[in-house]
């Protein structure tokens, strides 16, 4: 009698286990192919001071992070307190790209929200997005002292982030 | 009552042909509306698309069939069960016009392919590439069919099965006289009288 349900026993494990493996999974959350490979180098001007321009390579030798975030974006608005907290906390620079935007919209909303970042660059047509792989905002890439991509997180920055995820990873990098 | 193996089987084949084409058609439906919906919007496309540009001015209907046809193949990372080709999200039509801009120079199709895969991992092609990492994606609903019809071709061999319990003579005998109607010593009669079949 008991060999009768081991075979449908068994069967329902197997579908367990694929349910609990399929249920953990999040396909929505792309994995960014960049992480360990160099940073995609690009030149744009900083959207305080059209005159200046930034590179990747300009932050070579230090830990930094570049948040994507945009003046239409609701949910960027709810990270600027984490960010600031973020650079306080481990003294890392931010340096925003602000995606497909206006260069005044941009500019009023740092000035009324709060300005966490060490500078902003100005991607008005998203093409440095694209380069990076950005299909949301915000977003944000912890970049090593060699330029190399470490880390991408789509979506906004709480301080659950900054403590299970941000701030380790920036202690480990800066350890060398 | 028990039927008889073949046509068991027979039935269970048809159920099975059933099932597969079934899946078959679920999956060449979801792979048709997004062409037919893409070419019910050409018309809408092509124009727009080339007002936008700053490459050449005339449209180039070979141009524009080969941005659509790749459009079909890539996926949009926001609305990520369409194509670039069905969807409006603002990141959708940029990358069509990234498409269009990098064919117009003069790239091949795989390039452009491959610059987008490069930015965004194998999930922006809309069909999943055959690598070993895909392989159960692919083949897995065809061994699990291949599994089942085989745990069931392999049930069917082991019949005839052996009746549950052999009767004893007094048993039978029992079940001789309710059939036939009579009752036995001890016994009230049978409510119900069973004519006996001559």
């Amino acid at each position: 009698m008991k060999q009768r349900f081991i075979l449908p026993l068994g069967i329902f494990l197997i579908l367990l286990v694929f349910l609990g493996v399929g249920l953990r999974l999040k396909p929505q959350e792309i994995p960014s192919p960049f992480v360990g490979k160099a940073a995609p180098a690009f030149t744009l001007t900083q959207l305080e001071d059209a005159q200046k321009s930034f590179s990747p390579k300009d932050m070579q030798g230090q830990v930094w992070l570049l948040n994507v975030w945009a003046s239409w974006c609701a949910p960027c608005r709810l990270e600027l307190p984490a960010l600031a907290a973020l650079k306080q906390q481990s003294g890392v620079p931010i340096v925003g790209l602000n995606y497909t935007d206006k260069r005044e919209s941009g500019n009023k909303w740092l000035k009324q929200h709060g300005n966490p970042y060490q500078l902003s660059v100005f991607d008005g047509d998203g093409h440095v997005g694209i380069d990076y792989g950005v299909y949301g905002v915000p977003e944000t890439f912890v970049i090593d002292q060699q330029g190399r991509i470490r880390l991408k997180f789509a979506g906004p920055v709480t301080p659950e982030v900054i403590k299970d995820v941000l701030l380790p990873l920036i202690q480990e990098l800066k350890r060398g | 009552m028990a039927e008889s193996p073949a046509r068991l089987l027979a039935k269970v084949l048809r159920w099975a042909l059933g099932a597969a084409l079934s899946v078959w058609l679920c999956g060449a439906q979801a792979a048709q509306v997004a062409p037919a919906v893409a070419t019910a919007q050409t018309d809408q496309t092509a124009p727009a698309m080339s007002a936008t540009q700053t490459a050449p001015a005339t449209p180039d209907p070979a141009l524009e069939k080969r941005v659509q046809q790749l459009a079909e193949e890539l996926r949009c990372l926001v609305c990520q069960n369409q194509t670039i080709a069905d969807s409006q999200a603002p990141l959708a039509v940029e990358l069509k016009k990234q498409v269009y801009e990098q064919l117009a120079r003069g790239q091949s199709n795989q390039d452009v392919i491959d610059f987008m895969v490069q930015r965004y991992g194998d999930f922006v092609r809309y069909r999943p590439p055959v690598k070993a990492s895909t392989w159960l994606l692919w083949f897995g609903p065809f061994l699990l069919l291949a599994l089942g019809l085989l745990a069931l071709l392999l049930k069917l061999r082991q019949k005839p099965a052996a009746p549950a319990e052999t009767l004893t003579a007094a048993e039978l005998a029992h079940a001789a006289a309710l059939l036939a109607g009579q009752s036995l010593p001890g016994e009230s009669a049978p409510a119900v009288s069973i004519p006996s079949t001559a």
